[in-house]
């Protein structure tokens, strides 16, 4: 008797422990958003509409154009995405569904490791080696340009791309290949018309993460992108420097003077971040979820 | 025992292991056409991984060894010269858990037919008609042809399964505990719609049940640890098995 009361003193304890834990850090996060607003909506209302949708930033002028900034990021994501995408994708099915069990046990750690690396590293790397590649293969005056960001960018969520869909791939049933070699199906056949499709969603799922990896990433791009807010509309814009949100906010933050308007202009930046992320994570969820109402397939 | 002239398959010391663990250990068995023969015994006597080795299903399976040979018409399976794609769809092959796969009802049964490279829309209709009409399915899902194969009943499914395989044309079908997750009216209409089937095509079962096997068999071959035990015709093996091991599991005895 005594005992069992004891057992649910303990219970209780550890319970609520982990309730005030969990209920804290959503909090923080809550909270985190709420100061986010409060430096970044008044900047909304100070600056006229027609300056925040125009194509130039200087701040010292008080022009705050952010187009050139969301195209920048935009552009760099999508080329790295076209890059990473097919790449990782493919990877994955190799590691998954070709490479045999040695070669999977060497590259699966592999991989992980390639996640770790530091994106300062990274940037580096693309400064010394990639920049002065791209300058002399395809003969820009400069290789820090929107194309050598998009490179490092592919190659920072490949990792993130091939894993979960890896997993994806690993969560279809032995039995789905069976069925599929079964109807005299080769193995390739099998893997494009009955593998992939089965792991469709968590391919998405792979997909959307490898992008929100590739939006919020700031430093290797700052190093690699060249930084000039210029508008990427030209058809060789891809090969001249652009400048993305987040590098904006990096490079300028730190001297910036704290309750101007450039300040909070730094914030909304970082609020209209906030919005492309939490649609592609919205995004990634629905596609989860949607794939858990049809049921039957995993 | 009496088997026709000619057997279908020809399963001659075939022995197999995974990785060192021996499954098979010199099986000698000849299938007849048209009929419907049974491999039953308890779990791991090696009835899966003998009809896995009759569609070359464990050609990807790494580390395993293979001894003996398998022939079909006469023809070795394991021949170099044998194209396995083309084999899998003379042997077609059913599983214990029904499986569609992603797509409608009228995807699933053309999947390998448009592999196959079978475009033309009539012959399709046609060929989806006659597969699952010989499933006994038609009459269920002939209205509900694009609706999504998942949307299907267990025994709908397993039977959509069945006519997957028919679509092909086989000569040989492999059914492995086909009725396993079934409740027993699905499993009543399996069974017969493989009653039907056997006029036209070779059939071996896995049963899920003694009952089952004694229900279906023309020929049983009884497995037990790897070893074919005793193989004669249905209506002898389950009433006078020669074996006392035979004896024993059809009794009940053990299982």
């Amino acid at each position: 008797m005594d005992e069992t009361r004891q057992t649910r003193g303990g219970e209780f304890l550890i319970e609520s422990f982990i309730r005030v834990i969990g209920v804290s850090s959503i909090g923080f996060v809550g909270l985190i958003f709420l100061f986010l607003l409060r430096e970044g909506i008044p900047f909304f209302f100070e600056v006229e509409p027609g300056n925040l949708l125009g194509t130039r930033w200087y701040p010292t002028f008080d022009l705050f154009g952010m187009l050139p900034l969301l195209l920048g990021s935009v552009l760099v994501t999508v080329i790295a995405m076209g890059i990473a995408l097919p790449l990782g994708v493919a990877t994955a099915i190799f590691v998954r569904e070709v490479a045999p069990n040695w070669a999977r046990e060497i590259l699966k750690p592999l991989i992980e490791v390639l996640a770790g690396i530091p994106s300062v590293v990274l940037g580096f790397f693309g400064m010394t080696l990639i920049a002065p590649l791209v300058r002399e293969t395809l003969g820009v005056p400069t290789g820090l340009t929107a194309f050598t960001g998009a490179l490092i960018l592919a190659y920072m969520a490949l990792p993130t791309i091939i894993s979960v869909a890896e997993d994806a791939l690993d969560a279809v049933p032995k039995s789905y290949r069976d069925a599929g070699l079964a109807m005299g199906a080769t193995q390739w056949q099998t893997i494009w018309r009955v593998v992939v499709p089965a792991a469709r969603s968590g391919i998405v799922t792979a997909m959307m993460l490898g992008m929100g990896r590739a939006i919020g990433e700031t430093m290797a791009v700052m190093m690699v992108t060249g930084n000039a807010a210029r508008m990427p509309l030209a058809l060789d814009s891809l090969f001249q420097p652009v400048r993305t949100m987040t590098a904006t906010v990096a490079a300028e933050m730190g001297e910036v003077a704290q309750g101007s308007t450039h300040y909070r202009a730094l914030f909304a930046i970082g609020i209209i971040l906030f919005l492309l992320t939490f649609v592609i994570n919205l995004a990634a969820a629905s596609t989860i979820f949607k794939k858990r109402r049809r049921g039957g397939l995993r | 025992m009496s088997l026709p002239e000619e057997p279908k398959i020809r399963i001659q010391n075939v022995s197999y292991s995974y990785g060192g663990q021996p499954a098979l250990s010199s099986v000698t068995l000849d299938v007849p056409a048209n009929a419907i023969s049974v491999f039953f015994g308890p779990a791991g006597g090696g009835k899966t991984t003998l009809l896995r080795l009759i569609n070359r299903l464990n050609d990807l399976v790494e580390g395993t060894q293979m001894a003996g040979s398998i022939l079909l018409d006469g023809q070795d399976l394991y021949a170099p010269e044998v194209n396995v794609t083309e084999l899998r769809r003379r042997v077609g092959m059913v599983f214990a858990l029904p499986l569609p796969l992603p797509g409608t009802v009228r995807e699933n049964v053309l999947y390998g037919p448009q592999l196959a490279g079978v475009g033309d829309r009539t012959i399709q209709d046609e060929i989806l008609m006659r597969s699952l009409t010989q499933a006994a399915l038609w009459d269920e899902v002939k209205d509900r042809l694009d609706d999504p194969a998942v949307a299907l009943s267990g025994g709908q499914q397993q039977r959509l399964c069945i006519a997957r395989s028919l679509a092909l044309e086989p000569q040989v079908l492999l059914l492995d505990e086909p009725t396993s997750g079934l409740d027993p009216i699905s499993t009543a209409k399996v069974e017969n719609s493989l009653f039907q089937l056997k006029e036209n095509y070779t059939i071996i079962i896995v049963p899920h049940s003694v009952q089952q096997a004694a229900r279906v068999a023309d020929y049983a071959a009884f497995f037990l640890m790897g070893e074919l035990i005793e193989h004669r015709p249905g209506n002898e093996i389950f009433v006078t098995p020669h074996h006392q091991r035979t004896e024993d599991y059809v009794t009940g005895r053990f299982g």
